[in-house]
């Protein structure tokens, strides 16, 4: 059983020479990272870079082709199952359930769901409980499955694109609900191409091209080296590699 | 409390530079208890790390303080406050300069126009 006492020398979750192959392409090639306590790390790439398919390896979804991933010094498992609350980039809800059936769902699913802060969540992003998810907006869809992870208490959230087909107004709100709701010790790992969109609420910065990982930082320590935005930095990493 | 943050800075120096001023200009008066880091960072709509990062540099500096089980404070100390508010004056005449030499005035001239401006 994990110990309450909180070891911060441990990292949460570390991936150590992970390379991860379909046949002959090559998907991850060798990454090394750690991801600390109670940090907001975003895990920067454009669409292809290999990020979903490192999410899916660090969810137990996937197995690596070469190396390790452990959570809190540990192999993946029910532990880190329990404790990784993961939003997938697609929609995977049963699209005949009201959302007080999802939340049902969820809530018996995982024994960490809160269900009262998922009222309060579906209530400030203006949801009722008693709409079809079929009826929803793609944008709706989006923050119900949002509202449903961020009820798990869990140590790290990972949110695959959470911004991804929203329009600017809603992104501003899925993005202060992932601020307001982010607890003291836990961790989210936010993957995205939408750099611009996200980088002020960021701790950390992990670049990711071609399955390799070219640029790790704290992210206000890059603007000061750079006297540059993320999403500039980026963008010339990006241009330099090709 | 507003903050206006541009991403090609460090955030946290722009969280230290904002909350300075709002202290500084008397918008939150010396002894006034700060809201807490995670209220700031709502209202900033920041990372409370970030905030965090900002309010030890407000501290060090001497213009927060923290009070153990009660929270962060601004100090008391009008001494200090006017100090830097003389500081911050003082870079701000150094831009003014700046920016009109940038146009050919000299710093006479620059002077001079300000005082007719007025």
């Amino acid at each position: 059983m994990p110990s309450h006492t909180k070891n911060t020398k441990i990292p949460l979750l570390s991936c150590q020479n992970i390379s991860k192959k379909f046949g002959d392409k090559v998907v991850l090639n060798n990454i090394n990272l750690e991801i600390p306590h109670g940090k907001i790390i975003g895990l920067l790439g454009q669409n292809g870079a290999g990020k979903s398919t490192l999410i899916k390896l660090c969810n137990d979804l996937l197995t690596p082709t070469t190396g390790q991933i452990s959570f809190e010094d540990q192999p993946l498992g029910v532990n880190s199952k329990l404790q990784i609350s993961y939003l997938p980039e697609r929609t995977y809800l049963d699209k005949t359930m009201r959302v007080r059936d999802a939340i049902q769902f969820f809530s018996e699913f995982y024994s960490n769901f809160d269900i009262k802060k998922s009222h309060t969540l579906i209530q400030n992003f203006q949801l009722d409980l008693d709409t079809r998810i079929s009826k929803m907006s793609k944008g709706m869809q989006e923050k119900l499955q949002l509202a449903l992870v961020m009820s798990r208490k869990a140590k790290l959230y990972i949110l695959d694109e959470p911004l991804g087909g929203v329009d600017p107004a809603a992104r501003d709100h899925i993005l202060d609900t992932i601020l307001n709701n982010f607890d003291d010790d836990a961790s989210i790992l936010i993957s995205t191409h939408l750099i611009a969109d996200i980088e002020r609420i960021l701790d950390k910065v992990i670049f990711i091209q071609d399955g390799k990982i070219t640029l790790q930082s704290d992210a206000d320590k890059l603007r000061a080296r750079r006297h540059a935005s993320i999403d500039e930095i980026f963008r010339k990493e990006f241009k330099n590699a090709r | 409390m507003k903050f206006i943050f541009n991403n090609d800075q460090p955030i946290y120096l722009q969280i230290v530079e904002q909350l300075r001023i709002y202290i500084i200009s008397g918008k939150i008066s010396p002894g006034e208890k700060l809201p807490t880091v995670r209220e700031l960072a709502a209202q900033a709509r920041a990372n409370p790390n970030t905030v965090q990062r900002a309010l030890n540099i407000l501290e060090d500096e001497g213009i927060i303080l923290t009070e153990r089980t009660n929270g962060k404070y601004v100090t008391s100390d009008t001494r200090l406050i006017r100090k830097i508010r003389h500081r911050l004056a003082t870079d701000n005449v150094s831009k003014y300069f700046a920016a009109m030499s940038a146009l050919g005035f000299t710093q006479e001239d620059a002077i001079k126009f300000l005082i007719k401006e007025e």
